[in-house]
C-alpha cells in the first residue's frame, strides 16, 4: 500500500505495509537515519518525533495511522525556532556521552517548551521521564533545556563551577 | 607506568604536501600477548601507531582517533594532548576515526579506562616533535636560530625580524628533516597549558543533534537488506529444525538462512535463524513463523533459585580453593575479643547499551567488508577470520562506527560473527543485523552474580586484626567466567596482618562478560558495605576506620608483582577531600528525621581501581520502601590533569548514575533453566531522569600521568548509598538490587 507522508515539509511516498511503524519508514525507506530504535516498545524515546507538533514514539505508530499529520524528526528540528535554541544549549553545556538518545531528548524538549516556554522541575522531569539515557548525562539535558528556555544563563553551569579542588 | 614501551617517531611528506609525523610504540610480544593481541604474539617486539598526526599545506591539522568512540570521550581528549603540545588552535584541529589495523595500530581496544595513561606520553611527544620539526624548517627558511622562535596558535613567529608563518607554510619542509627523539624534545609545563585541562565539547556533537549518520546502526549502503537472527530462548541451545519457508512467505523477506555454529556464544557462532528482508521491522515480524525446535537440554536446572541455593550449600560448607592467604586469618579470627560476620549477594546485570547491538557486512569475492560499532576491533577482525575460514587478516575490512553506549558489552564480537555468517551466505549483499532489545537483553555477557562469606575480627582495642571472604563465583575446570574473578588486593588487603580470601566456583550456561568497572561494580559494594559493618561493631564511622587501616603514607606493591601499587598517601587524600566537601560529620547512625516522616542520611565509601582513587559520599532518604537520593559528593584523583573537564565530569556523573540504578532501579537478570527472564526496559529498568541527584565533583590533582575515567568513579556510589540507607534506617542492605521490608 502506498503512503504519502509529510515529513518534514515534504512529501514522500512509501509503498510498506500500513502496520510498519513509521520509525522503520524513516530510517529504512527514506534514509532519515537520526531517529533511533532502542526498544521497539514505547519505553526508552529515543525514536521520538514530532507529529502535528506532538511527541510520538515512531516505533509504535503504525504508519497507516500518520494520514495527513505534520511529522517532524530531528533533521529538521533545528530549522526550528526552540529547536535550534535547544541544539545550541546541547553543546554549550556538551551534554552528550555516546549521543544515541540525544535525538530522542531533543524531540521531547522541543515538544516540551512549545507548549511550556518556562517550566519547573517537576515539567521537565515529566516530559522528559520517557527518554531513556544509558549514559546518564541527565544533569546535563536539564540544564541545557533551562538554558534554552532562558531561566539559566549560557555558559557553565553553576552546578560544574563549583568542582575546583 | 608503562615502563616497558618505548616511543619512536617517522615523518613523511603528505600526498598533497605537508607533514605526517607517526608515532610508534615498541611493544615486547609478552606485554601484548598479556593484553589479550594474540595476532602479534610471534613477533618478538612489535610496534603499534599510538599518535598520528598530519599538518597539510592549509594549516589544517589532522589527528588519528585510534580507538572506538561510545561516549567515554577520547575521540576528543587524546587529540588535545597531541594539539596542546603542536601548540595549534583547537579549531585547525580534525579528527579521523582509524579502521581496525591490529599490525599498525595494535589492538585499539577501549576499556579497562586504559587509553589514557598508555597514551599520556606519546601524545605529548608526538605533538612537540611535530612543533620541534616544523621549527627547524622555518628557522631554515629565515636563517635565524631555532631559539628566536615561538609558537601560539598554529603560527610561529620571529619577533625580532617581525616575521611570521602558519604551520602549513612550513609543513612540507618540515617533512624532509628527521624527527627528533621523543625523549629529547622538551615539553610544556603543566602551567603552560592551553588545549589540556579547557572544557571542550565532543568532537562530534554537532553532527549527532543534526542525526547524520555516525553508528553502526546508521550504515547505509546500496542493495542493503536488513536481518534478524533467531537464537535459542535458552543459552546453549541448538538448532534442531526451523520453518523456513513459513517464514520465507512473509511480508518483505528475501532470505531465510539456518546457522549452525559451535553452540558456544562465546566465542564463536550460536545455533540460529537469520531472516533478511527488506526492512527490519518485516524481518523481525517474521520471527514468529520460524516455529523453530530447540534443543534446550544443556540448559535445564541452571535457573537463579538453583543457583543461589548452590552457593548457600558451599557458604555453609565453607573452604574453597585459597586465593590469597596472611599471617593466620582463623586463629586471630578465633582469638578476636569481637567478631562480625555477613554474606552478601548481588545478581547477574545486563549492559543494556542504547543502541542495540548491529553489525553490517559484504561477503564479495572471498573477502568480508564490516560496519561494526565495536569495542575491540581488532580482535573481532580476527574472529571473524577465523570463524570464516578466510586465508589472510587482510580479508576481512572492520570499519569502526561510533558506538551508542559501551559498558563493556562491545569487547565480545557474538553481533559481529552472526552479521559476517549471513553475509558469507549471501554474497555480494551488504546485510544490516540488528538485535531486538530482547535479543540484546537475553543474550548478554553478563556481569556475573556473586554471593560472599564473610568475617572479620576486632581486638580488644577496637582494632581490626582478621578478614576473610569466602567468594562463590561462576567457573569450571579450574577458570573463572570471564569477568567474575575476585580482585585480591580488596581492603582491607595489605592493610591487616592476618586475612583470607577463598573462592567456590560452579558451571553456569550464562555467558559472562566485563561490565563497566568488572569485578569491582560489585566486589566495591560488598567489601564497603562489610566494612561499615565492622567500622560501627568497632564503634567508629567508615571514614574512620579506613583512615586508620590506611596509615601512614606508603605505596604497597602490587599483590603478587602483577598490576598495579597502591599509594595509601592518595587514598587517604580523597577520603580527606570528600569528608570535606559533603561536610561529613555523622557519627553512625546520626540520621535525621524530616517533618514529612523520611528518614535522612550520608553514607560514605572508598575505591581504588583502574588507577584512579575515589571517595564518595551519598545523601540519601528513605520514606516507607522508597529511597531518594538528593546529593553525591565525588573526590577523585586520576593524575595530575584533568585533560578535558567536560568529557571527565560527564563520565564521572554517568557512572554515579549508572551505580544508582543498579541498586536502586530494580535491575536484576534471573534465570529459569537457562531461559532469561528479563526482555526490555519495562521489567531490566535503566535510569530515568527522576532518579538523578544533585552531584559535586572534586579532583585531587596528584603528581601521576592521567588516568582514564570511564569506570573508577562508579564502584564506591553502591556502598556510599547503601551505607546511608543503613544510617537513616537501622536496615542492611546485603543484597543487590535495594530492596526494602515494608514497615
Ligand atoms: S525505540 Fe521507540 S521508545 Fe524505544
Ligand atoms: S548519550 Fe548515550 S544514551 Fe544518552
Amino acid at each position: 500500500m502506498t503512503y504519502r507522508l509529510h515529513i518534514n515539509g515534504q512529501v514522500h511516498a512509501v509503498d510498506v505495509p500500513g502496520e510498519m511503524p513509521l520509525l522503520w519508514v524513516l530510517r529504512e525507506s527514506l534514509g532519515l537515519v537520526g531517529t533511533k530504535f532502542g526498544c521497539g516498545m514505547a519505553l526508552c524515546g529515543a525514536c521520538t518525533v514530532h507529529v502535528d507538533g506532538q511527541p510520538q514514539r515512531s516505533c509504535r505508530l503504525p504508519v497507516a495511522s500518520v494520514g495527513d499529520a505534520q511529522v517532524t524528526t530531528i533533521e529538521h528540528i533545528g530549522h526550528t525556532e526552540i529547536g535550534a535554541r535547544l541544539q545550541k544549549a546541547w553543546l554549550d553545556t556538551d551534554v552528550m556521552q555516546c549521543g544515541y538518545c540525544q535525538a530522542g531528548q531533543i524531540m521531547s524538549a522541543a515538544a516540551m517548551l512549545a507548549a511550556t516556554p518556562k517550566p519547573s522541575r517537576d515539567d521537565i522531569h515529566a516530559a522528559m521521564s520517557g527518554n531513556i539515557c544509558r549514559c546518564a548525562c541527565y544533569n546535563r539535558i536539564e540544564t541545557a533545556i533551562r538554558i534554552a528556555a532562558g531561566l539559566e544563563p549560557a555558559g557553565e553551569p553553576q552546578q560544574e563551577r563549583d568542582h575546583v579542588a | 607506568m608503562w615502563p616497558e614501551r618505548r616511543t619512536f617517531l617517522k615523518a613523511s611528506l603528505l600526498a598533497g604536501g605537508g607533514l605526517a609525523l607517526e608515532a610508534f610504540i615498541a611493544v615486547p610480544a609478552r606485554v601484548l600477548a598479556a593484553a589479550g593481541g594474540a595476532g602479534a604474539a610471534a613477533a618478538a617486539v612489535h610496534a603499534e601507531l599510538t599518535a598520528f598526526v598530519s599538518i597539510a599545506p592549509d594549516g589544517v591539522v589532522t589527528i588519528t582517533a585510534r580507538n572506538p568512540e561510545m561516549g567515554q570521550g577520547t575521540k576528543t581528549s587524546l587529540p588535545m594532548i597531541v594539539a596542546d603540545e603542536l601548540d595549534c588552535d583547537w579549531d585547525q584541529v580534525r579528527i579521523v576515526q582509524a579502521d581496525a589495523d591490529f599490525a599498525r595500530y595494535g589492538a585499539q581496544t577501549a576499556g579497562g579506562s586504559n587509553s589514557t595513561p598508555s597514551s599520556w606520553l606519546p601524545m605529548r611527544q608526538t605533538g612537540a616533535a611535530a612543533r620541534a620539526m616544523l621549527l627547524q624548517a622555518a628557522a631554515q627558511q629565515w636563517s635565524v636560530p631555532v631559539a628566536e622562535l615561538t609558537t601560539s596558535k598554529g603560527r610561529i613567529a620571529h619577533a625580532a625580524s617581525g616575521r611570521s608563518c602558519g604551520y602549513g607554510d612550513v609543513a612540507s619542509a618540515a617533512a624532509q628533516l628527521a624527527p627528533p627523539a621523543p625523549e629529547s624534545v622538551p615539553l610544556k609545563q603543566p602551567g603552560e597549558f592551553t588545549v589540556i585541562g579547557r572544557a571542550i565539547a565532543g568532537i562530534d556533537g554537532p553532527r549527532v543533534l543534526r542525526g547524520e549518520p555516525l553508528f553502526g546502526i546508521d550504515t547505509r549502503l546500496p542493495g542493503m537488506l536488513y536481518a534478524v537472527y533467531e537464537v535459542a530462548p535458552a543459552h546453549g541451545g541448538r538448532l534442531v529444525k526451523a520453518n523456513v519457508e513459513a517464514a520465507k512467505a512473509a511480508p518483505g523477506v528475501k532470505h531465510v538462512v539456518p546457522l549452525t555454529g559451535d553452540g558456544d556464544a562465546d566465542s564463536g557462532l550460536a545455533d540460529g535463524v537469520a531472516i533478511v528482508a527488506t526492512h527490519w521491522w518485516l524481518a523481525n515480524e517474521a520471527r514468529a513463523k520460524l516455529d523453530v525446535q530447540w534443543d534446550l537440554s544443556r540448559a535445564q536446572g541452571h535457573s537463579t533459585a538453583a543457583y543461589r541455593a548452590r552457593a548457600g550449600e558451599a557458604l555453609e560448607k565453607g573452604g574453597g580453593t585459597e586465593l590469597r592467604r596472611d599471617g593466620d586469618p582463623d586463629a586471630a579470627l578465633a582469638g578476636a575479643a569481637k567478631r562480625v560476620s555477613a554474606r552478601y549477594e548481588y545478581p547477574f546485570l545486563a549492559h543494556g547499551s542504547l543502541e542495540p547491538q548491529n553489525c553490517t557486512a559484504l561477503f564479495k569475492g572471498g573477502k568480508v567488508e564490516m560496519w561494526a560499532p565495536t569495542q575491540a576491533p581488532a580482535r573481532g577482525r580476527e574472529l571473524v577470520q577465523k570463524l570464516l575460514g578466510l586465508p589472510a587478516l587482510e580479508d576481512v575490512t572492520v570499519h569502526v562506527t561510533r558506538c551508542g553506549g559501551g559498558f563493556g558489552r562491545r569487547l565480545m564480537h557474538d553481533y559481529m560473527l552472526q552479521a559476517a555468517a549471513i553475509a558469507k551466505a549471501l554474497p555480494g549483499t551488504p546485510v544490516q543485523l540488528i538485535w531486538s532489545r530482547e535479543d540484546d537483553i537475553r543474550r548478554d555477557y553478563y556481569r556475573a552474580a556473586g554471593w560472599h562469606g564473610l568475617e572479620a575480627g576486632l581486638d580488644a582495642d577496637g582494632r581490626l586484626i582478621a578478614f576473610t571472604d569466602h567468594f562463590v563465583t561462576f567457573g569450571e575446570g579450574g577458570s573463572t567466567a570471564r569477568g567474575a574473578n575476585f580482585t585480591p588486593t580488596l581492603p582491607p588487603a595489605d592493610l591487616i596482618p592476618n586475612l583470607g580470601f577463598t573462592q567456590t566456583t560452579m558451571p553456569t550456561v550464562l555467558t559472562t562478560g566485563w561490565l563497566r568497572a568488572p569485578g569491582s561494580n560489585a566486589l566495591c559494594f560488598m567489601s564497603q558495605g562489610f566494612l561499615d559493618e565492622v567500622a560501627q561493631a568497632a564503634g567508629k564511622d567508615l571514614p574512620a576506620l579506613m583512615l586508620e587501616l590506611l596509615g601512614e603514607r606508603r605505596v604497597i606493591p602490587p599483590f603478587g608483582g602483577r598490576g598495579v601499587p597502591f599509594d595509601t598517601g592518595r587514598a587517604r587524600a580523597v577520603i580527606e577531600k570528600v569528608l570535606r566537601t559533603s561536610a561529613w560529620s555523622v557519627k553512625p547512625l546520626a540520621a535525621q528525621t524530616d517533618p514529612a516522616g523520611a528518614r535522612r542520611a550520608k553514607g560514605f565509601a572508598f575505591y581504588f581501581c583502574h588507577r584512579g582513587y575515589f571517595a564518595e559520599v551519598v545523601d540519601a532518604s528513605v520514606t516507607g520502601t522508597e529511597v531518594t537520593v538528593h546529593k553525591v559528593w565525588v573526590a577523585g584523583d586520576v593524575g595530575s590533569h584533568i585533560i578535558n573537564p567536560f568529557g571527565a565530569e560527564n563520565q564521572v556523573r554517568g557512572a554515579i548514575i549508572d551505580g544508582l540504578a543498579q541498586a536502586l532501579a530494580g535491575q536484576a537478570i534471573e534465570v529459569v533453566d537457562g531461559v532469561v527472564q528479563q526482555s526490555n526496559f519495562h521489567d531490566y529498568p535503566l535510569a530515568r531522569m527522576p532518579i538523578t541527584p544533585e552531584i559535586n565533583i572534586a579532583w585531587v590533582k596528584s603528581d601521576n600521568p592521567p588516568t582514564g575515567l570511564g569506570e573508577p568513579a562508579l564502584p564506591p556510589v553502591i556502598p556510599a548509598l547503601t551505607n546511608a540507607i543503613h544510617a537513616a534506617t537501622g536496615t542492611r542492605i546485603r543484597s543487590l538490587p535495594v530492596k526494602l521490608p515494608a514497615a
